[in-house]
């Protein structure tokens, strides 16, 4: 009996697609859930309060702003990756998929900053109901964009290899991990305006 | 994608490229809005629109829903209708407030 797992290339005849994919999208679709969870509890919060702050009058929107371009742009080198694996051109994948990886750190680190910023001026997440869940979708955010920049770099360093011995399932390994990568950005663009602008 | 010939990915390229600029733009669009005198209602009404629209770019192009098995959009046609259940709750929680 082989051991391999079955369909991580191949089309199930069931479904018309491979395990991969599939099984990312319904991950995905639990992600929305949460992500929704977390989004109406923002709302029972607001309009439940009477006072609620301006973000910007707490938050650094050009810091914030940067940080979306910075996401989005991580999102096209990602995509760029893929599509170099297609063209069969491996070292244009690593060139695009350590830029992705460098622009997630520079993600990492201007958040950082942010958060710092906060917690010098005394500003946590118990000070407020509006940064207690700044604080959560930020936080829950951004461990999304560790895991997701772990499995990149893992597919851009050791996990490259595979590249050599079964290239459509590193392909395809690569597109599963794109997807999780661009609806990170996705979750992004939704957080900036709620939480900064509005 | 199934088939993956050089013009065809070239062409895709193009659309990502596309797709950037436009998310450029209409990040820029999102801040200088958010800037305008609105009325609250008008504020959040064209923040959301406006991430709405990046988002459709994201998942059409990036994620490539635009040209996916319907069985992917089944699942998140009951995705999104569950989703916009949650986001309906806190209204209705509202909307049988008890005065106190």
């Amino acid at each position: 009996m082989s051991e391999a797992i079955p369909y991580t290339v191949d089309i199930r005849p069931d479904t018309g697609l491979n395990n991969v994919k599939l099984g990312m999208w319904l991950f995905l679709a639990s992600e929305v859930m949460l992500f929704g969870a977390l989004f109406a509890g923002y709302i029972l919060l607001r309009v439940g309060s009477e006072d609620w702050p301006a973000g910007n009058s707490i938050l650094n929107v050009p810091l914030a702003t940067l940080n979306t371009i910075v996401l989005i742009t991580s999102s096209v080198t990602m995509v760029m990756s893929w599509a170099s694996l297609l063209r069969k051109s491996f070292d244009k994948y690593r060139l695009y998929m350590g830029a992705t990886v460098l622009l997630v750190v520079v993600f990492l680190v201007i958040k950082t900053i942010e958060y710092s910023a906060k917690f010098d001026h005394h500003l946590y997440p118990s000070t407020s109901t509006f940064l207690a869940i700044y604080f959560t979708l930020t936080a829950l955010h951004g461990l999304h964009v560790i895991g997701g920049m772990a499995v990149n770099a893992y597919l851009w360093g050791p996990g490259a290899k595979m590249w050599r011995s079964a290239p459509e399932q590193f392909t395809n390994r690569v597109e599963a991990a794109g997807l999780f990568w661009h609806f990170v950005d996705l979750v992004w663009i939704f957080l900036f305006p709620v939480l900064y602008l509005l | 994608m199934t088939t993956h010939d050089t013009a065809e990915i070239d062409k895709h390229v193009r659309t990502y490229i596309l797709v950037f600029v436009g998310l450029m733009a209409l990040t820029l669009v999102t801040v200088a809005v958010s800037y305008l005198d609105l009325s609250i209602a008008a504020g959040v009404g064209l923040a959301l629109l406006i991430a709405a629209v990046k988002g459709s770019l994201v998942a059409c192009f990036f994620m490539h829903l635009i040209n996916e098995r319907k069985l992917i959009l089944a699942v998140l046609l009951f995705t999104v209708l569950f989703f916009l259940a949650v986001l309906l709750l806190p209204v209705l929680t509202q909307s049988n407030a008890v005065e106190i």
